[in-house]
C-alpha cells in the first residue's frame, strides 16, 4: 500500500490506519467524535498527503484550463486566487472535483483526490497532447500536504509556522500563496473541507514531520480520515466516488453553481450537459434525535418516486443523523421522505444542505414527527 | 490488546454473557467489538418479553462508520433491556463491560456453558 510521509508518525500516535483509495492513511487516532468536535470548536489537521498537486506550466496554461475545466478559469484574475471545479467527460460525466488556483498567465495548479490522481494527471496529459503539446504538466509528489482547520486554527499554525504568517495573514478566503520557490517551496491557501476556517500547508516531504510535529505541540489535534468525513458532510460538500463519478453530472450532484453554460467558451463535456438536462437533484435529509442512523445505500421513497443516499453519516455537531441523497427532480426542502434502514422505513425530513458549518447548524428550526 | 475479564461467556459474535444470581444473563459487547466498530452514535435495544433464538440479531448498535447487529448469544428471553444507555453511548466505548444492552434468561442454561470462555475468546481475536 501507499503511504504518505506522515506514515510513521500516524503510526507511532497509535492512529488505526484504513486502505483510502490504496493509501494506508489514518481513519482516527482514539475518538473519531472528538476529532471531530476539535475542528468545529479549536483546530485539528489532517494528512492529506494522499491528494496530487499538478502544475500546469508553460504558454497557453489558461486558455488550456479554460477548455479541461467545467468551471470558468477566467474568473481567476488576482494571483492566487482559487476556484472549485469539475473535470468532465465528454458526456458530462463528473472524472474528479479539484481545486485550481492561478499564480500567473503561465502558472496554475490543480489539486485532485487521491483515488482519480493517476487517472487526472493520464487525462490531463491526452488532452494536452492534442490541445497544447508545449504545455508541461507536473505532478508534485515531492509536496506534502497537511490541512489544518477550525476557529482557531490559522492562529495555530502561526505559533507553529511563525515563517508562514507574513505570506498567509493577508490571505481571503479561498486564495493561496506560495512561500520560496524550488525544492524549498511551501504552499499556504485558505481552503479546506470541513466547512471551518483554516489552512490547507504544503511542505516539501523532508519538512512534513516537522511541521505536524509543531503543529501538533501548538495545540492542533491529529485527525483521521472518518472525521474528514463528518465534517465535509456536515458541510454539505460532496465527496468523490459517493455524490458524483463519471456516470452523474454536475447538474445532478447540487454543482450546477460551478458550471458555467451561459457565456460562449467551449469546455470539455458542455455540449453533453446541454442536450442533457438533469432529471435527478441532491438534497440534504435529517432525521430526528436519535431517530437511527442513515447510511449510503440506502433507499429512499418520496412522492416524485425513487432515490438513493449517496452519503449519511451521525452528525456529531447536530447529534442527529444527516445525509446527502440522490432524488428525483420535484422533493423539495419541508417535504417529507421515507428510507429504508433495516426492516423499518424511517421518515426523514428534506433540507437544504449544508448542515452545519462554522460550528453551528444550519437547520431550519423544524418540526420534528 | 482488546480487555478480555476472565468472569464472562463470549459469542463468536463479540457479545460478552455474565451470570446474574436470579438465572438471567446481562449481555453487552466486547472490548475487541467496541474498538472495531469505534465511536457509537446510535443503539436499539430489544423488547422485554421477546422470546429470541441462539444467533437472532436482537439489538442494533451504530458507529459514526458502520451499523452491527447484536445477536443473542443464548435462546431464552429478554427479561431486561438497557432503555438508558442510548443516552450515554461513551460507555460502551469507554468501559464495554459494564455498559450492558440487555439481560436474557436461557431456555437452557447449559447453552451457556457452550460459549467461548476468555481463553478461547482470546485466542479467536488474537
Amino acid at each position: 500500500m501507499k503511504t504518505t510521509p506522515l506514515h510513521e508518525t500516524h503510526r507511532s500516535a497509535g492512529a488505526r490506519l484504513v486502505d483510502f483509495a490504496g493509501w494506508d492513511m489514518p481513519l482516527h487516532y482514539g475518538s473519531q467524535l472528538e476529532e471531530h468536535h476539535a475542528v468545529r470548536r479549536d483546530a485539528g489537521m489532517f494528512d492529506t498527503s494522499h491528494m496530487l498537486a499538478i502544475d500546469i506550466e508553460g504558454t497557453g496554461a489558461r486558455a488550456f484550463l479554460r477548455y479541461a475545466l467545467a468551471n470558468n478559469v477566467d474568473r481567476l484574475t488576482t494571483p492566487g486566487k482559487a476556484q472549485y471545479s469539475c473535470l468532465l467527460t465528454e458526456d458530462g460525466g463528473v472524472l474528479d472535483d479539484l481545486i485550481v488556483y492561478f499564480f500567473a498567465e503561465d502558472f496554475f495548479r490543480v489539486i485532485v483526490n487521491a483515488g482519480t490522481a493517476d487517472g487526472d494527471f493520464a487525462w490531463l496529459g491526452g488532452l494536452r497532447a492534442r490541445i497544447a503539446p508545449a504545455l508541461s504538466l507536473r505532478p508534485r509528489r515531492d509536496l506534502a500536504m497537511i490541512a489544518v482547520q477550525g476557529p482557531n486554527a490559522r492562529e495555530k499554525t502561526w505559533a507553529a509556522l511563525p515563517d508562514l504568517r507574513a505570506a498567509s495573514e493577508p490571505l481571503g478566503v479561498f486564495f493561496g500563496v506560495r512561500v520560496g520557490a524550488g525544492s524549498a517551496e511551501r504552499f499556504i491557501a485558505r481552503t479546506g473541507y470541513t466547512g471551518e476556517d483554516g489552512f490547507e500547508v504544503l511542505v516539501p516531504n523532508a519538512r512534513a514531520v516537522d511541521a505536524w510535529k509543531r503543529l501538533a505541540q501548538a495545540g492542533v489535534r491529529p485527525c483521521g480520515l472518518g472525521a474528514r468525513d463528518t465534517l465535509r458532510l456536515e458541510a454539505g460538500m460532496n465527496l468523490y466516488g459517493h455524490e458524483m463519478d463519471a456516470t452523474v453530472t454536475p447538474l445532478e450532484c447540487g454543482l450546477a453553481w460551478t458550471v458555467d453554460l451561459k457565456s460562449q467558451r467551449d469546455f470539455v463535456g458542455k455540449q453533453a450537459l446541454l442536450a442533457r438536462p438533469p432529471l435527478r437533484q441532491l438534497v440534504g435529509l435529517v432525521l430526528p434525535p436519535r431517530g437511527g442512523v442513515l447510511r449510503a445505500g440506502q433507499v429512499v421513497h418520496t412522492a416524485q418516486g425513487a432515490g438513493v443516499i449517496t452519503s449519511g453519516t451521525f452528525s456529531p455537531t447536530l447529534g442527529q443523523s444527516v445525509a446527502l441523497a440522490r432524488v428525483p427532480l420535484g422533493v423539495a426542502p419541508g417535504d417529507s421522505v421515507q428510507v429504508a434502514v433495516r426492516d423499518k422505513h424511517l421518515e426523514a425530513s428534506v433540507v437544504k444542505p449544508p448542515f452545519a458549518r462554522h460550528g453551528k447548524s444550519m437547520l431550519p428550526a423544524m418540526e420534528i414527527h | 490488546m482488546s480487555s478480555v475479564p476472565d468472569n464472562l461467556r463470549y459469542a463468536s459474535s463479540h457479545e460478552w454473557m455474565r451470570a446474574e444470581s436470579d438465572g438471567s444473563f446481562t449481555v453487552g459487547i466486547s472490548d475487541f467489538a467496541q474498538e472495531q466498530l469505534g465511536d457509537l452514535v446510535f443503539l436499539e435495544v430489544p423488547e422485554v418479553g421477546r422470546k429470541v433464538e441462539a444467533g437472532e440479531a436482537v439489538a442494533v448498535v451504530e458507529s459514526v462508520k458502520a451499523a452491527s447487529d447484536v445477536y443473542a448469544p443464548v435462546a431464552g428471553e429478554v427479561v431486561a433491556a438497557n432503555d438508558g444507555l442510548a443516552d450515554a453511548l461513551v460507555q460502551v466505548n469507554k468501559d464495554p463491560y459494564n455498559a450492558w444492552l440487555f439481560r436474557i434468561r436461557p431456555a437452557n442454561a447449559a447453552d451457556v456453558q457452550k460459549l467461548m470462555d476468555a481463553a478461547a475468546y482470546t485466542k479467536s481475536i488474537g
